[in-house]
């Protein structure tokens, strides 16, 4: 892979988000996240989390404060420079195409159906764990585990320099769950992309990430820039550990002030 | 192959169990009452005149079931089109929409003889009748379905940057597929009622003529057992229309979903 893993630098300062007519989502948020780097947002359901995925995202525009990609507005470095991917909380696949037509959406979006684009689908098929057989199928015919693999294939088939997850695995069971996790850090580490990856669950942010940024409830906020010492590569021991016990317990005492 | 005929079982047994009780009860009746055909015809009259008028039935069938499909094609092509330009803007569809609703609403015998007016009398305003009172399902159904998409599949369309056309193309369209696919079910019946009405209002000189005139002619000769079997005759047109169509969709909708093997993802 050759991601640009310095350009896109994720940098919010005092964001803040409220829908026409509604409640406050997000008051005076500000974090930065610097270039391939995994950062973690934890939060309690419906603190603003997904909708701050969003705005780094450029699918919404913050009421007030300023947030920059690469130092641009989202919107304009989706558009120009970054290559952004986002990964649903449902794995969003149209199920009338194949496994590889999803894969291949974001190339044909983009106008390039090249040989070196064809390979590249076929390559990062057998990046997530896909076979040749499945392949073929459509998104009715597999497991949850299988779709969500399926998406995340179709958000690296680009090669993104940024990556924005949205509870990707939330509704997963929990061997797959962590199965996936350990993915993904794998992936992370081989590619050297960017990663916000928002969850509500503890031992997953810790599992990943190199910070947590844990948030409060609505309007969120963040409450704490938690670093994660752990080294990469992390593996299923990991959870085992003593440490990371003591970090999971206190990021859980965080994320209950948090809720209070 | 015995499951299909467990299910065939299933399905065609128990209704064709109730008809030939209905049968009974309606020959009893007309018997122990006395009843003149002129009012009500035994079941034994009706077949009688089933087998006496087959040729022209079948005819008759071939001709309204032609005039219905075409009609049925129409609205096809025409409220799909309708229902991508309600999608494409809320001010379009705000002020179009009343009018498609007026299609629905205002009964076929009000505007058919318009229908013939504008037209002239022949097979074409038959076919424009059927179609327009089988078009609102198309525009309803498909307008619902190119707007109801997953926001999610939207918001991964936008963080690709894709077209307005793309979003139309790629996404909107395929979604719209089942939703279409629903309305076309509503729609073949609709097309079969167009076209025998639309017949009351052609009239005809020549000697091809559908359901909707030997209904009308049945009437005016009270012939009631020929008048039982047109309406039974229209009645199996629709059951086949609506098998047809359902069989198609039902293939559509497995082939969009289901097969391992289809290729060219549009």
């Amino acid at each position: 892979m050759t991601s640009e893993p310095l350009l896109p630098l994720i940098a919010a300062d005092r964001v803040t988000m409220q829908f026409a007519s509604g409640p406050m989502v997000l008051r005076e948020v500000s974090f930065s996240v610097k270039g391939g780097e995994f950062v973690s947002l934890l939060g309690p359901s419906g603190c603003g989390k997904s909708t701050l995925l969003r705005l780094i995202a450029g699918l919404l525009a913050p009421t007030s404060g300023r947030l920059t990609v690469a130092d641009e507005p989202p919107s304009e470095a989706r558009r120009e420079r970054s290559r952004v991917a986002f990964v649903f909380q449902d794995p969003t696949l149209l199920p009338w195409r194949t496994v590889t037509g999803n894969i291949r959406l974001p190339f044909e979006l983009k106008g390039i159906l090249t040989d070196d684009a064809l390979a590249r689908v076929n390559a990062v098929l057998d990046l997530v764990g896909l076979n040749a057989a499945d392949a073929k199928k459509r998104p009715r015919q597999l497991s949850g585990g299988m779709r969500m693999r399926v998406s995340l294939a179709r958000a690296l088939v680009t090669d993104p320099n940024l990556l924005l997850l949205d509870e990707p695995f939330a509704a997963l069971d929990d061997v797959l769950r962590q199965q996936l996790n350990e993915e993904l850090v794998r992936l992370w580490q081989r590619s050297g992309w960017t990663a916000v990856f928002v969850t509500h669950n503890v031992s997953e942010a810790v599992f990943l990430s190199q910070r947590v940024l844990v948030m409060t409830s609505r309007p969120g906020t963040v409450l704490a820039d938690v670093p994660v010492p752990f080294a990469y590569p992390r593996t299923s021991d990991l959870r085992g550990t003593a440490e990371f016990a003591r970090l999971t317990a206190m990021l859980s005492q965080r994320l209950r002030e948090a809720m209070s | 192959m015995k499951r299909w005929l467990h299910v065939a079982c299933d399905a065609i047994l128990p209704p064709l169990v109730l008809l030939v009780l209905v049968a009974a009860v309606w020959q009893w009746a007309v018997v122990r009452w006395d009843v003149r055909p002129i009012v009500l015809p035994g079941p034994g009259l009706v077949l009688e005149a089933l087998y006496r008028r087959a040729g022209d039935l079948l005819r008759s069938v071939i001709f309204s079931g032609t005039a219905a499909m075409l009609g049925f094609f129409i609205s096809l092509v025409a409220g799909t089109l309708i229902a991508f330009v309600f999608s494409q803007s809320r001010w379009l569809r705000t002020s179009g929409y009343p009018y498609a609703l007026f299609l629905q609403t205002v009964p076929i015998v009000a505007i058919a003889p318009l229908i013939v007016h504008w037209c002239g009398r022949g097979w074409h305003s038959i076919v424009m009748t059927a179609g327009i009172l089988s078009l609102f399902p198309f525009i309803a159904n498909g307008t619902a379905g190119l707007l109801g998409v997953d926001p999610d599949l939207l918001d991964l369309f936008r963080i690709h940057n894709a077209s307005r056309w793309q979003v139309l193309w790629k996404l909107r369209l395929p979604s719209a597929v089942p939703a279409i696919c629903s309305g076309a079910k509503t729609s073949c019946g609709l097309a079969v009622v167009g076209s025998i009405v639309g017949e009351y209002f052609v009239g005809y000189g020549s000697k091809s003529f559908g359901l909707g005139y030997m209904i009308l002619f049945a009437v005016d000769q009270l012939r009631m057992a020929e008048l039982f079997a047109a309406v039974l005759a229209s009645t199996a047109l629709t059951v086949i229309m609506f098998g047809v169509v359902s069989l198609a969709t039902t293939a559509i909708l497995t082939r969009w979903y289901d097969a391992p093997e289809a290729q060219g993802d549009p």
